[in-house]
């Protein structure tokens, strides 16, 4: 509790007073820690295989592959020989020593960082072992490989600044918000993006499309988002990958593996929290397809014989090991890019310490056909007092 | 050449039942363990998934989960007379391969051994005397009794979920399960799967003259469950498809469901599939283990030395192992001596099949492996054998593991074997017909025993494993008794018609029956008649286990897996409290 308590002091004061304490103290790198696992660095700044932090991970987006730096204290190949103000500067407005930042550094996010966590991260950094591995980020083909690109970029979608509390809002909501939409960046895969990779204003956490998945709304609507949750549900799935409705799956696998299942459960809870707070209004006022529409009827007969046997006569699912269908958000989801390819390739949960089963779902695209598949869905989109649009064929 | 690795604490060759569980229970206390597996890495959802795994021609007619012939096997004499030849093509028992070994085929029927089946030699002399023992039978004590294996049993359980209903618990009886079994420390971790219409019948019928019917033990769950491990199965959906195949539904237990997700999270376990281990490495003077040389598919030769070497392979093959690598003195019948090969034995199975009006109609695709009623009043020794002139029993039920569309194809006698009249009688019965069964005992004897055979050898110019084995007058007499009995209890169901196969003349390798080979690398508590002590470990070369039904001195009338996961989890309980503490023999001989 401590250590919460001093976070959320330096949190509310801007923490700039912390920046001149001991880099070696106990305290400050196990903090830092603990940042670098809320703001999931090591995610993309690890290679498949390699050393932790010391970079090489391509990371694809919808404008070529880029490949994360090392982060390790080398001093060659590494940040060794950054100034904390660099390396703030870094983080916080994506400038880096020599040049511009691409976002896929989620600077957008991390500029909601006090300087004093920033720098608690560094601490911790600097603990790590050195490791020279010359990274060449910048595998962008032209013009995205221009870097002066980005003043332009920063000048049109970033707004630079620190995270404000709301003092009429709870501690834990505070925190919350902070982490969310600062270290945790989860609108950067929550959040739709423009053509320009930035997020769209007005749809913070409503669902985004990455990679071939559909990162689902995650505030408080009642049929597509956490509206079905409690606190307690949004913390149990963050902390184990599942809860009794869902399990995490595509990249969300790989966020709490190396994330949310690493961070404290105030830490959790106050996320949900602030979750919970947001959104809440789009009561939707879907009408269910009838279940006398011909792609129900196809969809109901592909159900009995394909899923019921895991996912129930009535979607209920396995608690702990297979979702329930009945009251699912992602499965009432406006976009079905990730149910489509669930579907199609088959899934695989999470496997956390806490929830080590690590159930799959089989691949169905080699079984069913394009109408099948679509019947399918739209029939478990609108059964058992679900609702949303049907799908059609791809 | 074969290239030297760097030494772990223990090696496994064979990652099965026993190799999983040995895995874990080590693993757990830190020590490093290589297993090393001759077949592939196999997971519910990349190997057996629900979309395909109930494909009978796949995997039960072309038998895709199991060992292929032509990479090992075995060859097969009905007596020291003829000359043994190779098993080309599986038949009687099935060889299993790969990752979870056994355990991802099986049926899960997760039954315990009768108090009095671990002293089977003292309980019959003890009741019937000395001369009450056939001339060349050789069955003999384990060395451990039910009573120091009940906590065993009881960890096995509750890691697979066994759904069953207790019959006795601390020795009070319980209405509903099985009276005869020994003591239980506690209930079945879940309920009993539910019954279906033949089963229920045949439950009726048997309290009708008298008999107490229970609920087979199955390890096909009867609700979810997460075991001591953290790990969930799921219910089982009656489809059918346990046996020759691997569960798609996270439902029956077997390492993938139970252990091994655990397994592949821990830094200290490691698993090298498609290995075949060539053989155990002795010191010079032969008294210890060094580790295993085993070839990667590459066909590449790589040495794993080991402090501890962990022989978890399928029965057959643990014989074989010992002797390829010279562990142990080989059997000789001629003079009764030695031990590798020693008290070969087998199962005694037997059938009724019964055809009804079409207004029985018994939905035999509602089905799992270990779903069942089945009376235990002619297992072991729980009925008087005086008058009898056998000893040794076996449970008999109507146990409804599958309705599959090539296979369960039950015809009255008299039936065309091919053709419009058989498929006709196939269309008319596949309803309307039940089979009963009986699930006996085998005892052990001088002239079955297992050796290297002379003639043929492997793909590695190994001399094959060679069988010899035959039914013996103690275990035809019982299996017609056994199923004159379960006759009796079927007839009761009211059929029209009503056909006996008890087990008759030689023991046929071509005819499936069970993969429950036993014996071979025995546990006892004299050094003379048996390779293991009480705590599987080698008498011979003391950091060697031997896990397995490799180990039993006899077979009893039951499904051998959960006394085999027993035994494993009392060795490995043995190796973390003692030997490890104090490397050397567990027992002094």
């Amino acid at each position: 509790m401590r250590k919460i308590a001093l976070s959320l002091l330096l949190l509310i004061s801007g923490g700039s007073a912390y920046a001149e304490t001991d880099g070696q103290s106990f305290d400050q790198i196990a903090r830092g820690r603990q940042l670098a696992i809320a703001g999931d660095c090591a995610a993309c700044h690890t290679a498949s295989g390699g050393r932790p932090y010391a970079g090489g991970r391509p990371l694809e987006t919808p404008f070529g592959t880029l490949l994360a730096p090392n982060l390790t204290p080398d001093r060659e190949t590494g940040i060794g020989a950054w100034t904390d103000d660099e390396f703030v500067r870094a983080v916080r407005e994506g400038v880096g020593p020599r040049h511009n930042l691409y976002p896929a550094m989620p600077y957008p996010y991390y500029t909601k960082m006090s300087r004093a966590d920033v720098l608690a991260i560094r601490d911790y950094l600097a603990t790590l072992d050195p490791v020279s591995n010359k990274v060449v980020a910048n595998q962008l083909p032209f013009p995205y490989s221009i870097r002066w690109n980005m003043s332009v970029w920063n000048a049109l979608f970033f707004t630079p600044g620190e995270f404000a509390a709301k003092p009429e809002k709870s501690q834990e909501w505070n925190r919350g918000a902070y982490l969310v939409d600062g270290p945790a960046h989860c609108g950067a895969c929550h959040t739709s993006k423009n053509i320009l990779g930035a997020d769209e204003t007005g749809s913070a956490l409503k669902g985004g499309v990455l990679q071939g998945w559909y990162a689902p709304n995650i505030i408080n609507d009642s049929r597509d988002g956490l509206g079905s949750w409690s606190v307690d549900d949004i913390v149990t799935y963050l902390a184990t990958g599942r809860n009794q409705m869902s399990a995490a799956t595509g990249p969300m696998a790989e966020v709490v593996v190396d994330q949310t299942s690493q961070m404290s459960r105030e830490d959790l809870r106050a996320i949900a929290i602030y979750l919970k707070g947001e959104g809440g209004d789009s009561a939707s006022q879907t009408v269910p397809v009838p279940a006398n529409d011909p792609a129900m009827q196809i969809g109901q007969a592909v159900y009995a014989d394909q899923c019921t046997a895991c996912h129930g006569l009535k979607g209920d699912g396995i608690p702990g090991l297979v979702p329930t269908l009945r009251g699912n958000a992602a499965v009432q989801s406006p976009d079905v890019t990730s149910l489509r390819r669930i579907l199609t390739d088959g899934a695989r949960s999470v496997a956390t310490d806490a929830a080590p089963t690590g159930a799959a779902m089989p691949a169905f695209g080699w079984k069913l056909n394009g109408e099948q598949m679509a019947a399918v869905l739209t029939y478990i989109r609108n059964s058992w007092g679900n609702a949303a649009a049907p799908v059609s064929q791809p | 050449m074969t290239r030297r690795l760097p030494p772990t604490d223990a090696v496994i060759i064979g990652l099965g039942w026993t190799g999983s569980i040995l895995a874990q229970e080590l693993t757990a206390v830190g020590l490093n363990v290589v297993a090393i597996e001759r077949g592939p890495w196999r997971d519910t959802a990349t190997d057996f998934p629900t979309t395909y795994a109930q494909d009978e021609l796949r995997y039960h007619i072309r038998h895709d989960l199991f060992l292929r012939p032509a990479q090992e096997t075995m060859t097969f004499r009905n007596n020291a007379n003829q000359t043994a030849l190779p098993i080309r093509s599986w038949g009687s028992f099935m060889p299993p391969n790969g990752v979870g070994g056994g355990g991802t085929h099986w049926n899960a029927e997760t039954w315990r051994f009768l108090p009095s089946d671990f002293r089977q030699r003292s309980h019959n002399i003890e009741r019937y005397g000395k001369n009450f023992l056939p001339e060349g039978m050789t069955i003999q004590d384990w060395g451990v009794t039910y009573e120091e294996l009940e906590p065993y049993y009881d960890r096995f359980e509750y890691l697979c979920g066994t759904s069953g209903t207790a019959g006795n618990l601390k020795g009070e009886i319980k209405k509903g399960g099985n009276p005869f079994e020994g003591p239980r420390s506690r209930e079945y971790p879940t309920p009993a799967q539910k019954q279906p219409y033949g089963p229920t019948l045949f439950a009726k019928a048997a309290i009708e003259m008298g008999y107490q019917p229970f609920p087979q033990p199955s390890g096909n769950l009867s609700q979810a469950y997460t075991n001591p491990l953290g790990v969930t199965l799921g219910p089982c959906t009656y489809c059918g498809f346990c046996e020759w195949f691997g569960c798609g539904n996270y439902s029956k237990a077997s390492p993938q469901t139970t252990i091994l997700p655990i397994l592949v999270r821990r830094p200290n376990f490691e698993a090298r599939t498609l290995c075949e281990v060539v053989k155990i490495n002795l010191d010079p003077a032969g008294k210890r283990a060094t580790g295993v040389t085993y070839v990667d598919s590459n066909g590449d030769s790589w040495e794993q030395p080991a402090e501890l070497v962990l022989l978890c392979a399928f029965q057959l093959f643990n014989v074989q192992m010992l002797l390829w690598s010279g562990i142990g003195k080989p059997y000789n019948p001629s003079t009764n001596e030695g031990v590798i090969g020693r008290n070969y034995s087998y199962q005694v199975t037997s059938s009724v099949n019964a055809f009804f009006d079409e207004d029985k109609i018994f939905n035999p695709f509602i089905s799992s492996g270990s779903i069942g009623m089945c009376v235990d009043d002619f297992n072991g020794d729980n009925f008087d054998h005086g008058k009898l002139g056998f000893i040794g029993g076996g449970y008999i039920g109507a146990v409804q593991t599958n309705g599959r569309p090539l296979q369960s194809t039950l015809t009255p006698k008299g039936t065309p074997s091919w053709g419009a009249g058989w498929k006709q009688a196939v269309k008319q019965h596949y309803l309307h017909a039940y089979q009963t069964v009986t699930h006996g005992g085998c005892c052990s004897y001088r002239d079955a025993y297992l050796d290297l055979d002379p003639t043929y050898t492997d793909a590695f110019g190994r001399k094959l494993l060679r069988i010899t084995f035959d039914f013996h007058e103690n275990e035809l007499k019982m299996s017609q008794h056994l199923t004159d009995r379960v006759a009796e209890i079927t007839r009761a169901m009211g059929p029209r018609q009503l056909d006996k196969f008890p087990r008759t003349g030689h023991y046929n390798s071509t005819i499936y029956q069970t993969t429950h080979t036993c014996g071979g690398v025995v546990m006892g508590d004299d050094p003379q008649t048996s390779a293991l002590n009480r705590y599987l470990q080698s008498w011979d070369v003391p950091n060697l286990f031997v896990t397995g039904a490799s180990a039993f001195p006899q077979n009893a009338g039951y499904n051998p897996t959960n006394t085999v996961a027993a035994l494993a989890f009392m060795a490995a309980d043995a190796i973390v409290n003692q030997y490890l503490r104090s490397p050397g023999p567990l027992v002094q001989a």
